[in-house]
């Protein structure tokens, strides 16, 4: 089954529960052959697929919480850049986080944002993709990464610190 | 400062989102500014970090198994669907069988309609000519009790040949016979009497459209108080008309069906 490891752990992520990540995923395939003829060949499968995925997910009763939850900023707001840290190169490289705390600060970041860093960091997703699958300009897609990743480290050093 | 035009790229530089252009000149900055390659390095291992420790769910192989087994079967019914070539106009398929249908059902109602309609028409000429024949002064054109009298009378009058029954031992009497027309076809007209009662015989040939005015080889029907008696063979077509009483009509009619069959 193409994607299926994919497609289920972006689901648990989506969630944040195996029971409704495995609803999820069976309602995805069932609801991608059922809708196979709409599929137009030539076109991105995978981007197809997971955001079949996504829709069921945000119709779900978790997605319409997960989706209500208030986003870290506004989406028009600027890429402002890494630099206005104004962290020094040796504060950057000394803190390297546990993965239990990369997954505390993933699971602590709204759905919005963290379903844009899923597709991109571990998808590994063009910007393109994650425009078409999640239907956002690429513009919003760079800005909701920007600030994912900020949210990210901001949590990291939180946790490193605390 | 340098690194306010660099910086904002390190994402998409990480994300391999630049251009090559663009990446191949991000290489030669980092090479040279130790703060944006550093904070390159660090979007790098977070990236990194990230994608290992967000693969935290796996599905079950029963899940799997379950998933594949549901995958398969819908292909299955999805290729048995696909199979299917789209016939044009399908949504009008059951419409079309509908008006078919219905078409048939209002054929089948007409036609017998039709039939019924004819076959009264018909049958009530012939009680006419049998009533007239009744009032009028001369009912016969040939009188004689004798068949062998009265059969030779219509050869070359009717298109058709045909044997009369011997009346002789039966309560009827044959009075004699004449000409008689049915939708514009002669036919022999054949009078016998039981007792105080007339009762007509007609003999016509059997038109495609008698045939199917009277579609049963045999019928019994009621006209105007006349009990009708009508059968067809060797390609005649008889009628038995009377107000006598059933038994006699049918009786007559038994005897003339064994002349015609002998």
């Amino acid at each position: 089954m193409p994607l299926f490891d994919s497609l289920y752990n972006f689901a648990g992520w989506l969630t944040g529960n195996r029971e409704e990540a495995e609803d999820l995923v069976q309602e995805t395939y069932l609801k991608a052959l059922k809708g196979f003829s709409s599929f137009q060949r030539g076109t991105n499968f995978r981007a197809w697929i997971f955001r079949i995925l996504r829709n069921a997910f945000l119709t779900s009763r978790t997605g319409l919480k997960a989706m209500r939850t208030v986003p870290l900023g506004n989406d028009d707001e600027e890429t402002a850049g890494v630099s206005a840290e104004r962290n020094t190169p040796e504060s950057i490289l000394l803190g390297r986080a546990s993965q239990e705390a990369i997954q505390a600060a993933l699971r602590k970041l709204p759905v919005i944002f963290r379903e844009v860093l899923l597709l991109c960091d571990v998808e590994e997703m063009s910007y393109q993709e994650i425009s078409e699958t999640i239907s956002i300009p690429i513009g919003t897609v760079m800005s909701r990464l920007y600030r994912a990743r900020r949210a990210m480290r901001e949590e990291l050093q939180g946790a490193s610190n605390g | 400062m340098a690194s306010d035009i660099w910086q904002p790229k390190i994402d998409r530089y990480v994300d391999a989102e630049l251009s090559e252009e663009e990446m191949r000149a991000m290489d030669a900055h980092l090479r040279e500014c130790s703060s944006c390659a550093a904070l390159a390095l660090r979007q790098m291992r977070l990236k990194h970090d990230t994608k290992l420790a967000a693969q935290r769910y796996a599905p079950s192989p029963q899940f799997r198994r379950r998933i594949a087994d549901q995958v398969m079967a819908g292909q299955v019914i999805a290729d048995q669907v696909g199979a299917r070539k789209p016939v044009p106009w399908r949504w009008a398929a059951p419409l079309l069988v509908a008006a078919v249908m219905i078409l048939l059902v209002a054929g089948i109602l007409l036609s017998r309609s039709w039939e019924q309609a004819r076959s009264q028409q018909l049958l009530s000429e012939l009680t006419d000519i049998h009533v007239a024949n009744l009032a009028a002064s001369t009912p016969v054109d040939v009188m004689s009790s004798d068949r062998h009298t009265v059969k030779p009378w219509f050869q070359g009058k009717v298109p058709f040949s045909f044997d009369l029954p011997e009346p002789e031992g039966s309560p009827f009497t044959l009075v004699g016979g004449r000409l008689a027309y049915l939708d514009h076809e002669p036919g022999a007209h054949l009078i016998y009497n039981i007792r105080a009662h007339h009762i007509s015989v007609f003999v016509f040939r059997d038109q495609p459209d008698l045939a199917r005015a009277f579609s049963a080889r045999e019928s019994s029907r009621d006209v105007l108080k006349f009990h009708v008696e009508s059968w067809s063979a060797h390609e005649l077509r008889y009628f038995v008309v009377g107000d006598a009483s059933d038994e006699s009509i049918h009786k007559l009619t038994g005897m003339w069906k064994e002349a015609g069959n002998s």
